[in-house]
């Protein structure tokens, strides 16, 4: 590794450091736009008492859902849970701590976290479980509660392309938290479909720019589709046209 | 009758209104994208970060990296942007959206809202939902009047954890239309061939019912 080329050689590699009962955020909502061999990477390595920072936990047998059955994950923030019934399970049994956090909470603070704030102030949650022992603040004579950032030890994300500075383009839907983890871990490590040269990228194109970035990897993705719903195809419609 | 699924989502549709922006739910409100009037324009936002969701891909379509809230396959409309959660949700609880559809367990007469979990049964989480009902100004409750058993869930005061409270104006049932103020449910419509006696009858919490109640068009 060289100046800012942030390039590594293997996911052993991406993921050194990752120790027991550390914080991982990740990217991702369900299933689209997860690191899928990130997430493969720790299970094998098979890192225990972590505490991640997830839109969701992925599905029984595959995204962040592969961590449970091995008891990897102590604690969970997370804003859904639906999909999962190993999650509400290992919840319900009170295996698993599970901090519920409302989407647009839990994206507030991981843009705070990556960007110095501390916390902030929110209408979101005033008056439900979520508020429950948060200081409660009136502006403008509208109740707002804190919420305090977060930061990981490791960020996990995954984008589409990438330069090897690690500046970053996320593609469609899958943008969705990746962007905002990347800027809250300590150490960022990236996957990504394709690694191009510097300077191929549109600076104007750019979603992530690589000071977020440590840790870049190339590599190949399921992209598991968690409900596919299609409508007929137009039959008055040439393919390809 | 009760209204369908089906029904309720045309109901819901004729509150849309030209160039708005509005976010739909999942379940009932999802459906409410298919009676959308000809004639007006409406861009779609899904808080996962889509503005101008299109309808379902065909089978070659499909695109593992275009999914709406409810992790369903999508399309994008001419004109549709993409941006990270932070940016919806910015628009979300800015106050950017003009109408928020959204599902619940119970409302209250004080516009309190339930949806997101019942102890001991049922953990979904609250996904957006806490911050759709925080955000928005204009928000419609889908929902059925009563449980299978005849049970209301439109009660005096939620009985399950709130997603959020003193949000909730207006509700679409199977049976009605209400609107929420002044800590009282108050009849506006009532669904094709359903009675007013039945109405106030599965509505616990207080029910205002003035002069006639008009049946919904539909």
């Amino acid at each position: 590794m060289a100046g800012f080329d942030k390039v590594v050689a293997s996911y052993e590699e991406a993921l050194a450091g990752l120790t027991d009962n550390m914080t991982v955020i990740a990217g991702g909502f369900g299933l689209c736009g997860i690191p899928e061999n990130l997430i493969s990477e720790i299970k094998r390595k098979g890192t225990k008492g972590l505490t991640l920072v997830s839109n969701n936990c992925g599905v029984d047998d595959f995204g962040l859902g592969v961590l449970l059955p091995n008891r990897q994950i102590k604690k969970i923030i997370a804003s859904y849970v639906g999909e999962n019934a190993e999650f509400e399970r290992q919840m319900m049994a009170g295996e698993l701590e599970v901090e519920l956090t409302p989407q647009g909470t839990l994206a507030e603070k991981m843009r705070a976290g990556g960007a110095g704030i501390p916390a902030f102030f929110t209408a979101t949650g005033v008056g439900t479980p979520v508020a429950e022992g948060k200081e409660v603040r009136s502006f403008n004579g509208r109740d707002y509660i804190l919420e305090e950032a977060l930061i990981g030890d490791f960020a996990i994300v995954k984008a589409w392309k990438a330069d090897r500075y690690g500046n970053l383009i996320f593609r469609k839907t899958a943008r969705n938290f990746n962007p905002l983890a990347a800027t809250a871990g300590k150490i960022t490590v990236v996957e990504v479909e394709e690694i191009v040269e510097v300077g191929s990228l549109d600076p104007d194109q750019i979603h992530t720019p690589g000071i977020y970035v440590d840790r870049l990897i190339q590599g190949t993705f399921e992209k598991r589709i968690e409900q596919r719903t299609t409508r007929p195809a137009d039959p008055h419609k040439v393919k390809g046209a | 009758m009760a209204l369908s699924r089906e029904q309720i989502a045309q109901r819901v549709a004729q509150e849309l209104k030209d160039g708005y922006y509005v976010n739909l739910g999942i379940g009932i409100p999802t459906l409410v994208a298919n009676y959308i009037p000809q004639d007006i324009e409406v861009m779609l936002q899904s808080e996962n970060g889509l503005l101008g969701m299109g309808q379902f891909p065909t089978i070659d379509e499909i695109d593992a990296d275009l999914i709406n809230a409810g992790k369903q396959t999508v399309t994008m409309v001419k004109g549709a942007s993409v941006f990270d959660s932070a940016e919806s949700f910015a628009m979300i609880r800015g106050g950017h959206v003009d109408l928020t559809v959204l599902g619940a367990f119970e409302v209250d007469a004080n516009g309190n809202i339930a949806s997101y979990m019942i102890p001991g049964k049922l953990i979904k989480g609250m996904g957006g939902a806490m911050d759709l009902v925080a955000g928005a100004e204009n928000i419609i409750v889908t929902m059925t009047h009563a449980s299978k058993h005849g049970v209301s869930k439109l009660l005096k005061n939620c009985t399950l954890p709130l997603t959020g409270r003193g949000c909730i104006k207006k509700v679409l049932t199977d049976l009605a239309f209400m609107e929420i103020k002044d800590g009282k449910f108050h009849l506006l419509e009532r669904a094709p061939g359903v009675s007013v006696e039945e109405i106030i009858q599965l509505t616990e919490g207080e029910l205002v019912v003035n002069g006639d109640i008009a049946e919904m068009k539909l």
